[in-house]
């Protein structure tokens, strides 16, 4: 439980009962919205069928593509307050699908970052960041992103060899 | 994550004894890195063969620890694990550090 870090009387961000359609999964974690927590969540999967007998590139793919998903959530959706996020994978092989759903705030203008990479000027220029959305969109086969009802919905497609 | 440096004479070696370097460590790296290279080495070798993972806020850090130590001076890798040299791969960081195989053995030992 991350709830001593919650300020007093700030509700529970919880994923309701009824969930939104399409959201059944092979395989599926929950995840509290916070750094260490993203960090347990993706151990968790990594060592669950179907990602344990997946090799190791397919595994690092993987965790690279929904490390990065995780962390924009948790920075930029749920701005750092508590909330949940649900991992889903289906395992269609030769891929995965992954489907990551929170109930944080949308994409700015429904979009998803174009996530292209800045110049790499050496010395004090070198960029600290903008790689997030760069590696989603390069080392995906397919990505789609939805605002469904409260929800985001982002569903991505992997290797799995 | 636990860093430990070592001269090595012509370099300062720094070993990172955890398994990845994420956003929920990022900034604890950063800061250790920057403590550790407190020191006049013109070179420094930071050994990564420990660490499997390593995300964008990792990168960012491993970048924000080489800008830290000043210009003139060189932070180089060693011992990338397959998905650690794919985020390096992938965002062209591997054409900015030299990228090692191994730490490098002294001039004594180069034959």
């Amino acid at each position: 439980m991350q709830g001593n870090q919650r300020p007093h009387n700030a509700p529970e961000a919880t994923l309701p009962e009824v969930l939104p359609t399409g959201m059944h999964h092979q395989t599926s974690v929950t995840i509290t919205s916070e750094n260490n927590a993203v960090r347990e969540g993706l151990s968790q999967l990594l060592n669950m069928e179907p990602l344990s007998g997946l090799s190791e590139n397919s595994r690092g793919t993987f965790e690279i593509v929904l490390a990065e998903a995780l962390n924009n959530v948790v920075e930029h959706a749920y701005s750092n307050a508590p909330g949940t996020i649900l991992v889903g994978v289906d395992h269609l092989p030769p891929i995965l699908r992954v489907s990551v759903y929170d109930q944080g705030l949308p994409m700015p203008d429904g979009q998803l970052p174009k996530g292209e990479l800045k110049p790499l000027v050496e010395g004090e220029e070198l960029p600290e960041g903008g790689f997030g959305w760069f590696l989603i969109r390069t080392l995906t086969l397919d990505l789609e992103y939805e605002r469904d009802g409260g929800f985001n919905k982002l569903r991505f497609v992997v290797p799995a060899e | 994550m636990h860093l430990f440096s070592e001269d090595r004479g012509e370099f300062l070696l720094i070993r990172a004894t955890g398994d990845r370097i994420d956003a929920a460590g990022a900034i604890q790296f950063k800061e250790k890195m920057r403590e550790l290279t407190q020191t006049q080495d013109a070179r420094v070798i930071l050994d990564l063969s420990t660490v499997a993972f390593l995300d964008s806020s990792g990168l960012g850090a491993v970048v924000a620890a080489m800008k830290a130590m000043g210009p003139g001076r060189k932070l180089e890798l060693s011992g990338l694990t397959a998905t650690v040299e794919k985020v390096f791969r992938l965002t062209r960081m591997d054409s900015v550090f030299t990228i090692h195989k191994s730490v490098p053995e002294g001039m004594r030992n180069a034959g």
